[in-house]
């Protein structure tokens, strides 16, 4: 909401020297932030006059242009110029070229002298141009910031103005004056208006304020006027669409005379551009006590007004010429030939004023927030009027802003008012709320005293009275957001002061820290960072083909993922059910960077969808739902587990002397993934994997001791790589974490450390290419029995002295027992029943 | 080299003078000798089996009985003089080669190259983090929910009317299809409303996560950024409890000279509400109050929804954005570096804020 200062002052003490920051400062204390300062003078400055048009010569140019030379007459005749500055004439007459035509001699004329600014830094000064030395300019109400009407220059007398030469014009045109811009938090309609931002200001200077509703002096009653019913028949939520219907009418009016300045000049401050005059006033008078009201051209009605819901298969042209079909929720505005506006949104067309409209019918009426909200929301409509009735209109307020109407159609327009008017409709019950006594000080922590707590009301504008337990409290008509006693007790905080509000620390029972997870979690991201990978964040909006690619294993296209009804980009309109695409893209952005040397790492949430998407229906507010109910909304959501993921690129270090950096290979990526098990106690099976995602022979899949398959390590397929231009051997890992988190014991059983020496044997054995070497491990590791400490593979050979098809993986086996020293025997022994599982399982032959 | 010893005549054992003018002659040479090699030289002259003080020694076999007792304690003496030499010469010398050695090895430790990648957090993580360390350290705890949530969670059970314009001001990201109700959490408050359903009171939780709104990424917007929310629910809990905890957390953030200030403002979900801002005394352009986030005391509708009695209980809740806190704690001037991945920024941090 933009505020005049000028408009401001009429209704609230405002000091003289006050700039919009300073009030700005002052509402910032009740509740509104500050938003921005509108001001014409930051962008422009005189000398800016008015002058008349003595003489006008028409020169055509030899580019086909005609300019005419004038001569302008900035001072009145008989006194001195007191202007003084290059290009100013003692005379007080200046010589300028002006492109436009639309004015003749004796025009009076806004002039802008050398050394005024225009905005866009738009320096002024006499300059030599089609031969003649122009010293000024004749302005447009465009170049001067006022309006975007750039088809001439501005002629005072058509805006009805015959100022004396050498006025002011920034004075004349109101630039002097300023607005601040607040932010009016969505509760608070009231404060869509000067009457309602001027009540604030009181509030927050402790002055006094002036309601403008209490100047208009409209009639207790009107009967007799222009015929409107109220019929509706499916209200939302019980309330009617429209419970008060004001209707008065002007006759004879003049819908050409234009707006006067003072007006447009504040319509525009307040950011809104000036039309014609009827809409001008209409939009002033909501801007002024906010309540919007609509002119209709009377000679265009026929019969009756009535506010209904709309038909089936209804439409209306609106102001802005766009047919529109409306739905049966829509509550309209009609007459005999149809809908002619959609209620407090949008006017209709073939209503609208126009220049030739002489009657008037001007509505104020009141509507059903939630009405509105949807009509508006439905047909994609914000206007003044919708954000207004939306957020709540003062039902009070109706049949005043309507007189205000009225009363300047008169005065400005030149009409007269009926006697005769309309006001239907019933008022709604007012809101008391009962305040108990001590409730606004436990609440806030400040001990009010009972005066300021009846005062702060009163000021609002509230009817107190006291009672047994503290007071009943009537809200004013203008505060439908007060119904509550903690609504009241913020009214009590806020026009005290929340400065006064005291600091106590409240002592939280005794808590467990982080739980495990918790730990876990930072225990596993801490240790990738601390290995050397690099933790970055990427959306999670991803394209259906990223989630083909790199979801879950094998699925192709019953694969399932989250889409967005409104994402940022359609290309990316899922979410993602791998940390991967993002990476990747991260990986590429480093790369156009300069940095092909890489491995970072994300954990994030991923979305997988189960069976049951949501929930049809939803619980309503301020009641917990059933059991049943939120076991619902529980299932709905979709499983998010924490995944980790990886990409490594390039090499594992800077090159630099003395070091030979080494290329990440696919074993990094296993590598990685297995340190991660480390760090949490979980043992990671690696068997040979399948993911489209990864090169066909280079991908581990990674494995609980369970069996269950919490991800993927290795190589990237190489066409993915290429598709992608991600450098060749880009290996990557990703798991769900939270399955390690869960595969954690929670308590780690000691082991016996044996002080008894160490037997070592090696063993190579030859088997099939195609066998596992971790399966060999394995089968060694059964085999040896208690015996054995430790196995590792040490060595993978195939060539010379290997028959084809095979290779020699050799093993070193480590036995120890707990209370005894080994013999060479028994540490053979053990070997020889190791080789024996390996050789049954796999054909293995020592060599 | 092999020392030439003067004369070959074979000293008298009896003849002390002679005896030691040759350990004189020995010594002096040990001492002379100026390397372990030399010194193996001398060793080899004065001790070896030809040097004239074993060739003396010899000779006592061939003395009187009466005169062997006197010769070997003469020869005794002066060998234990020249050997003692030698392990002390070679004690030196010894000393003065692994010096020597250890001088050679010297390296250009500046040329000292970096062998292993060091690895980096992303700042909003750790900054999350030490939100949470502080907030456990006063007997809170650290309560998660899911991205995707159920538009009850994320609105009807804070108060957000079905069609109010609060509700619209979220700008939303709604799931397909929109009849089922689920949406990206525009704010980490589904967990406060988890947590009350969740738990027993009293309830004091910080909820930190990952929250969405339908915003272009710009220099100041993202559609993806990060909250941290407290909940606390107890008996009697005011708006100065309120404030002395925000107050203490701006403390534990900033340090001891850190201030804040509420303002009015407007929340569905809380009555009173505020905003909250934090005197910056650093702040680029000068000191002044920055904008941190919002909080208030919870609207009895909230803990009805989660079926707590609020003519019982009271409870305050706050948020601010985590973003938002570093760009004005470590002057990050833009958003996108947050969230572009680029490796030098969160390297920049490493594992600290």
């Amino acid at each position: 909401m933009r505020i005049p200062l000028s408009w401001l002052r009429e209704f609230a003490q405002v000091p003289a020297g006050a700039t919009a920051e300073d009030v700005m400062a002052e509402l910032v204390k009740v509740g509104f932030e500050e938003e921005a300062v509108h001001r014409p003078t930051d962008a422009l400055s005189g000398p800016i006059v008015v002058g008349q048009v003595l003489s006008l010569v028409k020169e055509p140019q030899t580019n086909g242009k005609t300019i005419n030379w004038c001569q302008v007459r900035v001072v009145p005749e008989g006194q001195e110029q007191t202007l003084t500055g290059k290009g100013i004439d003692p005379s007080g007459v200046q010589g300028i070229i002006c492109g436009a035509h639309n004015f003749v001699e004796g025009d009076k004329v806004v002039v802008t002298l050398p050394g005024a600014v225009l905005p866009g830094d738009f320096h002024i000064s006499a300059r030599k141009t089609y031969g003649h030395l122009s010293a000024g300019m004749i302005a447009s109400v465009r170049e001067l910031g006022i309006g975007e009407d750039h088809d001439g220059i501005l002629v005072l007398s058509r805006i009805g103005l015959d100022p004396e030469i050498g006025t002011d014009a920034m004075e004349l045109l109101g630039l002097y004056d300023q607005a601040a811009e607040i932010n009016v938090t969505p509760d608070r309609g009231y404060a869509f208006s000067i009457r309602g931002v001027a009540r604030e200001y009181a509030h927050a200077t402790g002055t006094s304020f002036t309601d403008p509703a209490a100047k208009v002096q409209a009639p207790a009653e009107l009967a007799g006027g222009y015929g409107v019913k109220l019929n509706d028949d499916a209200p939302i939520y019980g309330k009617p669409g429209c419970d008060r219907f004001v209707a008065r009418t002007v006759r004879g009016v003049d819908a050409t005379k234009p707006t006067p300045l003072w007006m447009v000049s504040r319509l525009r401050l307040a950011g809104i551009r000036s039309i014609s005059l009827p809409v001008d006033i209409s939009n002033y008078v909501m801007l002024e006590l906010g309540q919007p009201t609509h002119c209709y051209d009377l000679d265009k009605l026929s019969g009756d007004i009535v506010v209904r819901r709309a038909v089936a298969g209804e439409k209306i042209t609106t102001l802005d010429d766009k047919e529109r079909k409306l739905d049966v929720e829509d509550l309209l505005i009609t007459d005999s030939s149809g809908a002619i506006g959609i209620a407090g949104v949008m006017g209709g067309a073939a209503t609208e004023v126009s220049d030739s409209t002489t009657n008037v019918l001007v509505e104020a009426a009141h509507f059903d927030e939630v009405s509105i909200a949807r009509s508006r929301r439905r047909h994609k409509l914000p206007s003044e009027a919708s954000k207004r009735f939306e957020r709540g209109v003062d039902w009070q307020v109706a049949g005043i802003a309507a007189q205000r109407v009225v009363d300047l159609l008169v005065e400005l327009a030149g009409g007269t008012a009926d006697d005769a008017g309309t006001d239907v409709g019933t008022a709604p019950d007012a809101v008391t709320i009962e305040l108990p006594a001590a409730f606004a000080a436990a609440r806030i922590g400040i001990d009010f005293t009972d005066e300021q707590i009846v005062t702060s009301l009163e000021d609002l504008g509230a009817a107190v009275v006291k009672n047994d337990a503290g007071w009943t409290v009537t809200a004013p008509s203008w505060r439908n957001d007060l119904e509550t006693k903690e609504d009241l007790s913020e009214e009590i905080a806020r026009l005290v002061g929340y400065d006064n509000i005291p600091a106590t620390l409240p002592v939280a029972p005794p808590g467990r820290g982080l739980t495990r997870v918790q730990q876990q979690r930072r225990r596993l991201v801490q240790a990738l960072a601390d290995a050397g990978l690099t933790e970055v964040l990427a959306y999670p909006f991803v394209s259906k083909a990223a989630n083909d690619t790199f979801g879950v294993a094998g699925q192709g296209s019953a694969r399932k993922a989250v889409k967005l009804a409104n994402p940022i980009s359609e290309e990316q309109g899922y979410l993602r059910t791998s940390i991967l695409p993002g990476l990747i893209e991260v990986a590429k952005r480093n790369h156009s960077r300069g940095f092909r040397d890489l491995a970072v790492f994300e954990a994030g949430l991923v979305f997988l969808p189960g069976e049951t998407v949501g929930t049809p229906s939803i619980p309503p507010l301020g009641v917990k739902p059933s059991d049943e109910v939120l076991d619902a909304l529980y299932d709905g959501v979709p499983d998010q587990p924490l995944h980790i993921a990886a990409v490594l690129t390039g090499h594992d270090s800077p090159a630099a002397a003395a070091h030979t950096p080494r290329a990440w290979d696919w074993a990094d990526a296993v590598d990685i993934a297995r340190l991660a098990g480390d760090v949490l106690g979980v043992e990671i099976v690696v068997s040979q994997g399948h993911h489209q995602a990864y090169h066909p022979g280079r991908a581990a899949q990674l494995a609980l001791r369970s069996g269950e398959v919490v991800g993927y390590a290795g190589e990237l397929h190489p066409k993915l790589l290429a598709a992608h231009d991600m450098p060749a051997r880009s290996v990557a890992l990703e798991f769900n974490a939270d399955a390690l988190f869960e595969a954690a014991a929670d308590v780690i059983v000691a082991k016996h450390i044996s002080g008894f020496p160490v037997a070592t044997q090696d063993v190579a054995l030859v088997v099939p290419q195609e066998i596992p070497a971790d399966d060999v491990l394995a089968a060694l590791r059964e085999g040896a029995g208690e015996l054995l400490e430790d196995v590792a593979l040490f060595d993978v050979y195939s060539g010379k002295g290997i028959e084809d098809g095979k290779k020699s993986l050799a093993f070193g086996l480590r036995f120890r027992a707990a209370d005894r020293t080994l013999t060479a025997d028994e540490a053979s022994a053990a070997r020889e029943s190791a080789v024996a599982v390996a050789a049954e399982r796999f054909g293995a032959v020592q060599r | 080299m092999t020392e030439t010893l003067p004369g070959a005549a074979i000293p008298n054992p009896l003849d002390e003078a002679a005896i030691t003018a040759a350990v004189d002659h020995a010594v002096a040479a040990i001492a002379a000798a100026s390397s372990l090699d030399e010194l193996k030289a001398v060793r080899l002259a004065h001790t070896g089996e030809k040097s004239p003080l074993s060739l003396a020694n010899r000779e006592i076999g061939g003395l009187a009985k009466d005169q062997k007792a006197a010769a070997g304690k003469l020869m005794g003496a002066s060998r234990g003089r020249v050997n003692k030499a030698l392990a002390d010469r070679t004690a030196e010398l010894e000393a003065e080669n692994d010096a020597r050695i250890l001088v050679e090895e010297t390296v250009d430790v500046t040329a000292a190259p970096r062998r292993r990648r060091a690895g980096a957090r992303h700042p909003l993580s750790t900054l999350q983090d030490r939100v949470a360390d502080i907030f456990v350290g006063m007997g809170w705890e650290i309560a998660e929910g899911p991205e995707v949530e159920s538009e009850w969670f994320n609105f009807d059970a804070l108060n957000f009317k079905p069609d109010h314009p609060a509700r619209e001001m979220q700008d939303t990201f709604f799931v397909e299809p929109p009849e089922a109700h689920l949406l990206m959490r525009t704010h980490t408050s589904p967990v406060q409303v988890r947590s009350m359903l969740e738990r027993e009171v009293p309830i004091y939780v910080l909820c930190p996560g990952k929250v969405f709104r339908t915003d272009e990424l710009d220099a100041t917007h993202t559609p993806v950024f990060h909250q941290f929310e407290g909940l606390a629910i107890d008996k009697k809990l005011s708006m100065a409890d309120l404030r002395g905890t925000l107050e203490h957390f701006a403390r534990q953030m900033f340090g001891d000279e850190a201030q804040i200030r509420l303002r009015p403002n407007y929340f569905p979900f809380t009555e009173p509400s505020a905003e909250l801002d934090i005197w910056h005394p650093g702040a680029k352009g000068g000191p002044r109050w920055i904008e941190w986030g919002g909080c208030g005391m919870v609207n009895p509708n909230v803990l009805r929804a989660a079926g707590i009695d609020p003519d019982i209980y009271s409870g305050f809740a706050f948020g601010m954005g985590i973003e938002r806190t570093l760009m004005f704690r470590n002057e990050v001037g833009d958003m996108r570096d947050m969230i572009e991945g680029d490796v030098r920024f969160s390297e920049h941090f490493g594992m600290e804020i």
